[in-house]
């Protein structure tokens, strides 16, 4: 039991803290929010050169063959300087289907292209009916000869818009809410067929709805592995994600600290009043205990045990949830009235673990398939 | 980072259950797995097993009797005994005293103390709150005076647990009333119960039960041999005790036991159209409270991890001040979902044989009758040991610099 970093495992994390603190003060942030991909593709060719976008990959695909644990180090930091770039989209969601999915030959033409920040994944599932269930696919994928024609439409593609390959989910037989019968295909997203709209989501980040509409698409876009391969990636991005909160947390709390020690009202630091030091003892709990979930969430993404990874994932993703909702709603309440604006960047960290806690299934969500599985500690 | 246990540890784990499962007596584990509080014998007798074992003080000096263990070894150890669910070592003698001996004792008492609080041979109670000092401590009254040899103490000790067991006191008193800091001007002394001028009188808490007393100091003759520390600092070692005190509160083992029991229990409990187990708003309940208990887990393996490193520092790990803040809130939690899971059932008392002058069966089910009993004992814990409130006051100085 060792909760420590590595040598190697803190330089990443200076590097790229360092990195971060240059490239993302806060009218930074707001220029790349503004600009056309809503993110920044110099912060991204800056990424590639530090070596993240290789990360998880294999070393023989091209990647350094980091783990679960460098991926936690990486979106901790993105988090603390609300980055916007789609390092989870590409690399962990994208990167998690190549890594357990795509064949050698696949993994062997885009690996290398991922890493040098030249190909941008984005994973398409969420539909209209589908709320947080993997498994409700209407979304089909038929059979024209050796190829598959796909259609269907996947809204909420975080960075559908700008991805030039997507991970699409669709179902090949059975009815729409079977856990059998869900394939994933790999579709060019200049492919025919494919229209996408993009949009803004709620934390200034991007998406995309995107219209298949019998998309033609070669028997080799097929990735293996169905609905258990969609989990599995899932989970990881779940990790990946709940480290990003706790990044989040922390540089809001941080904020808050600091802005009680500074912020005068009746006469001395509104730090001083009582019902505000214990708030923000309680917000310093709640961190405490995301992070916990957020480390556990690292060591469970390489299970290889499905229903217990599921399981330990979901209870990751309800504490985080839980806890990021008090960190950010508190951070707007003990600034008052400027982090209600635009311009101050406490009410961007509430909007960001908002997000969060709504990608993947919610409190709720998890909550009611964790109790059906029969809760976190199941008898031995 | 490597969260997972070695080979190494889950073999011990596996060694204490077999150990435990030998050793335990069978009145007492259905006693515990009742859930109710272990009798004076059981305790007793349970702790001198583990004494002759020598794990009933595994974290003291190799030379007092403790283990050469890291933590996670430790605590390997305190979660099997407690998930079993055996009872701990006496938390006054072990966790308490007995560091604070270490610490602070002459070579004397450590020779004569030390071994007698590790096989519960004296059976220690704690003597620090008063009627009017609460969670205020350091504002105590009870008054020591030196003549020749001796201390003569006067006052009132209250809340007092399980003194009504006890052979000894350790006792804060107030030795320099003029002392410039209410902290200073206090001593810490040891008292054995038998001296005359101690009384005890039971104070019977909103769950019925006997478990904390008063116990009153008049003219008692304390010999000064018994002084520990040295006079007038004794709040070096209130404070010491205080700070060991918090990975032991968070008990996420026997939380978890009593989950794993509430599972049982409520797959069978009578909910009207079907058990209690099966109405969704209950499980979602019950599996929240599991989830955060996950989190308390991981928490508490990362205070632990942290131990050796955290004493070089010199500073405690932030997330130490989370075990007793949440530790506290879920024990409580868990006791509220016993009540729901008991229902109307849950309305009727335990049985009191000796107020009752009989001996009939409950009307409802043991986990039933005390139910409601546990929930209001348990409002106590987020009270003692440094309320919630004390606590976030700690962080909100310690930690955010508020």
């Amino acid at each position: 039991m060792d909760f420590d970093l590595s040598e190697d495992q803190r330089l990443l994390q200076d590097s790229l803290s360092k990195l971060l603190k240059d490239k993302y003060g806060f009218e930074q942030r707001k220029g790349y929010m503004a600009s056309e991909t809503g993110w920044s593709r110099d912060v991204w060719a800056a990424y590639a050169e530090l070596g993240l976008l290789g990360m998880p990959f294999a070393e023989e695909d091209g990647g350094l063959g980091y783990g679960a644990v460098e991926t936690m180090i990486v979106t901790e930091q993105m988090g603390r300087a609300l980055a916007l770039e789609p390092f989870i989209s590409t690399v962990v969601l994208g990167g998690g289907f190549l890594r357990h999915g795509a064949t050698a030959a696949q993994r062997a033409a885009m690996v290398p292209k991922i890493a040098e920040g030249k190909l941008l994944l984005a994973f398409a599932h969420t539909e209209q009916q589908s709320r947080f269930d993997l498994n409700d696919v209407a979304t089909t994928a038929k059979k024209d000869g050796a190829d598959w024609v796909i259609d269907g439409r996947k809204g909420v593609v975080v960075h559908g818009d700008t991805a030039d390959q997507l991970v699409v989910t669709a179902r090949v037989s059975g009815a729409r809410r079977d856990r059998d019968g869900i394939a994933v295909f790999l579709v060019p997203a200049d492919a025919k067929g494919v229209t996408r709209r993009g949009f803004k989501t709620s934390d200034g980040q991007r998406a995309a709805d995107i219209t298949f509409d019998h998309v033609k698409v070669g028997a080799e876009a097929e990735l293996k592995g169905g609905l258990a391969l969609v989990e599995r990636v899932v989970d990881e991005a779940i990790a990946a994600l709940g480290a990003e909160a706790i990044g989040c947390m922390e540089a809001a709390k941080d904020l808050t600290v600091e802005y009680l020690k500074t912020r005068k009202q009746f006469g001395r630091p509104i730090g001083s009043f009582q019902s505000l030091q214990h708030r923000a003892a309680e917000m310093m709990v709640c961190l405490e205990q995301a992070r916990s979930m957020a480390m556990l969430a690292a060591m469970m993404a390489s299970e290889t045990n499905d229903a217990e990874r599921r399981r330990q994932m979901r209870a990751v993703k309800v504490e985080i949830g839980r806890n990021a909702r008090f960190v950010g709603q508190q951070t707007v309440q003990m600034h008052g009235g400027i982090a209600m604006t635009m311009e101050y960047a406490g009410g961007h960290y509430l909007k960001r673990l908002t997000v969060i806690e709504n990608m993947f299934g919610d409190m709720d969500h998890h909550l009611a398939a964790l109790s059906e599985e029969g809760g976190v500690f199941v008898a031995a | 980072m490597e969260l997972r246990f070695t080979d190494e540890e889950r073999a011990f784990r596996q060694e204490v259950r077999e150990w435990i499962d030998a050793n335990l007596p069978a009145d007492t584990r259905e006693r515990m797995a009742s859930g109710r509080t272990p009798t004076k014998a059981m305790q007793v007798d349970w702790q001198r097993r583990l004494y002759d074992k020598g794990w009933a003080v595994p974290h003291w000096k190799v030379e007092w009797g403790g283990q050469p263990w890291t933590a996670i070894k430790r605590f390997i150890l305190s979660e099997e005994i407690q998930s079993t669910p055996a009872p701990t070592p006496l938390g006054f003698n072990c966790n308490m005293l007995g560091p604070v001996l270490i610490a602070f004792g002459t070579e004397e008492q450590k020779k004569f103390f030390l071994p007698k609080l590790a096989s519960l041979d004296l059976w220690f109670c704690q003597g620090f709150s008063e009627p009017g000092a609460g969670s205020d401590l350091a504002s105590l009254k009870t008054r020591a005076v030196k003549e020749g040899d001796h201390y003569v103490v006067n006052g009132q000790k209250t809340w007092t647990t399980l003194a009504q067991h006890a052979d000894w006191i350790f006792l804060l008193v107030r030795t320099d009333p003029g002392a410039a800091k209410q902290q200073e001007g206090i001593s810490f002394l040891l008292v054995d119960m038998k001296t005359p001028g101690i009384t005890v009188r039971p104070i019977i808490t909103i769950d019925g039960a006997h478990e904390v007393n008063e116990v009153f100091f008049d003219d008692v003759k304390v010999p000064v041999a018994n002084l520990v520390g040295t006079e007038n600092r004794g709040w070096d070692c209130a404070k010491f005790l205080l700070s060991n005190e918090r990975t032991g509160q968070a008990r996420v083992g026997a939380s978890k036991e009593r989950i794993r029991r509430l599972k049982l229990i409520a797959k069978e409990a009578p909910g009207g159209a079907r058990p209690v187990m099966e109405d969704p708003r209950f499980r979602s309940r019950l599996t929240d409270v599991e989830v955060q208990l996950k989190a308390l887990e991981m928490t508490t393996l990362r205070v632990l991890a942290d131990e050796n490193r955290q004493l070089s520092r010199g500073k405690p790990n932030p997330a130490s001040s989370v075990l007793k803040i949440r530790g506290t809130e879920l024990q409580q939690a868990i006791s509220e979902l016993y009540v729901m899971a008991a229902g109307p059932y849950g309305l009727a008392a335990p049985n009191d044989p000796e107020a009752d002058g009989r001996n009939e069966p409950d009307v409802a089910a043991d986990w039933q009758t005390l139910a409601q009993a546990t929930y209001f004992n348990w409002r106590k814990q987020s009270i003692y040991g440094g309320s919630t409130e004390i606590q976030k006051n700690i962080m909100a100085k310690a930690f955010l610099g508020l």
